[in-house]
């Protein structure tokens, strides 16, 4: 089965298959015209299993679900919403789901979406019923963690799940923090220790952060990265203290953007996307100059890759979903794409670039699913 | 009661295309309860976990708009069922 490039947009979910040994590529859809397709995932457990989180500028949030690597779909029996709300309680409304994360490997058919406002979802299913996550959503603090949304509103995003231990979880909301479960979702802490907080009255408030993408190496899950609104970290549990490596990024770069990636096997390899977070947060490529940076040690030193991206001109946004690799082969494949609607592919991780799509519409998430 | 309800064309995926459907009900809630039903999913497109319309859809029966889902709909009626976009 060949792999296969899912890419979310603002009009649709789109996928990109390589010919020819990926000398070409092929664009296949749209699939759901007109929907707002915000991530599509494939479940590592059961390969021909996608999720897809979509909703329409008018209708309300949903979740569709293919069991055939995506050729036909069903919408959920009980998509993710919050429970009605008592007397005098906040009456919350899921306007969007966002993020989507299957779950531990040890426990087929669950999944966890994140939704705009900051709401996190349970399904043990593979995605037909969705239930609240009372620890997170009823948290005693959950109101002040999740004061101070964006002007795109709350997001929760980045859930995710120790390889080790099912019941392990950190999620990460914009603006909130990062946060970290230890019993299966039943309480949460932050976990935002080394973060800078620019925008913050107090710089060592416990939350109120804004981190952009949060990932978990699979292999060295004590290890997580972070692009965050105000630099790039890295965290080694057991340690509670954030380590922000971006500050060895090139002055001239900073260390803003939206998504970080993982490489599948080495640890101390990551690959980001600098976006200009100068005066009033342009969030493009920095001097209309794109390059993705990659470290090999672990974010003690960082490589600029631009070979085959435009040399200048080029004012490219990547969102925090819209960047992947394909873990499937050796000479890992990067993948991400524009708000402009391209898709660029980065052969020999990052090494070289070249656009494989073009004139689609604004880019949401680019996933890989093999 | 029977009333009509019209379909607008993002719900037809719903409604195997039926631009306009019978339902049950003699409120606006026990209609929707009844369009449910028939076509799984179709109430939570419209109206929120809250019971709360959506922001971009307006209800009506006949030519008076929906303020509350306790609103009353005779034998006869037709709801109408709105959506808004704006922007590209």
């Amino acid at each position: 089965m060949t792999a296969t490039l899912w890419i979310g947009t603002r009009k649709g979910a789109f996928t990109l298959r390589p010919e020819s040994g990926g000398r070409r590529w092929r664009l296949g859809g749209p699939q759901f015209l007109g929907h707002i397709v915000h991530h599509v995932v494939q479940d590592p457990r059961e390969p021909k299993v996608l999720l897809m989180a979509a909703k329409t500028g008018h209708l309300g949030p949903t979740v569709y679900r293919s069991s055939d690597r995506g050729r036909t779909w069903r919408e959920a029996a009980q998509p993710p919403a919050f429970r009605k709300a008592g007397q005098g309680e906040e009456a919350r409304a899921v306007e969007r789901v966002f993020w989507l994360t299957p779950g531990h490997s040890s426990e087929r058919g669950t999944w966890y979406a994140g939704t705009s406002p900051a709401g996190l979802f349970r399904c043990e299913d593979g995605g037909e019923r969705w239930q609240p996550v009372a620890g997170f959503n009823d948290h005693p603090m959950r109101p002040k963690w999740t004061s101070f949304g964006t002007p795109d509103g709350q997001l929760l995003h980045s859930i995710n799940i120790d390889p080790r231990d099912p019941r392990h979880l950190y999620l990460a909301i914009s603006a909130g923090g990062v946060f970290e479960s230890t019993d299966g979702g039943a309480d949460w802490a932050p976990l935002n220790e080394g973060c800078a907080a620019d925008f913050m009255p107090d710089p060592q408030a416990p939350y109120g952060h804004d981190p952009h993408c949060v990932a978990l190496h699979p292999g060295a899950p004590d290890r997580l990265y972070q692009q965050n609104h105000c630099g790039i970290y890295r965290l080694d549990r057991p340690q509670r203290r954030w380590v922000r490596i971006g500050l060895a990024m090139p002055k001239k770069m900073g260390d803003v953007g939206f998504p970080i990636v993982l490489h599948p096997t080495d640890p101390d390899t990551a690959w980001v996307l600098p976006m200009d977070g100068q005066t009033v947060w342009p969030r493009t490529s920095i001097q209309g100059k794109p390059a993705v940076y990659r470290t090999s040690d672990g974010g003690r030193s960082w490589r600029r890759l631009d070979r085959g991206l435009p040399p200048s001109q080029a004012w490219l946004t990547v969102l925090r979903q819209a960047m992947c690799a394909d873990a499937s082969t050796a000479r890992i494949g990067l993948y991400f794409g524009t708000t402009g609607g391209e898709v660029w592919a980065g052969a020999n991780g990052g090494e070289t670039w070249r656009c494989i799509a073009r004139h689609l519409p604004e880019i949401y998430s680019v996933t890989h699913a093999p | 009661m029977s009333c009509i309800v019209r379909i607008p064309s993002p719900l037809r995926s719903y409604t195997a295309g039926a631009a306009a459907v019978p339902a049950e009900g003699a409120t606006v809630e026990e209609v929707l309860a009844s369009l449910e039903h028939r076509f799984s999913g179709i109430r939570f497109r419209m109206v929120d976990e809250q019971s709360r319309v959506r922001p971009h859809i307006r209800l009506y029966v006949n030519t008076a708009e929906v303020t509350v889902l306790s609103q009353t709909v005779g034998t006869g009626d037709v709801v109408h069922v709105i959506c808004a976009l704006s922007g590209g």
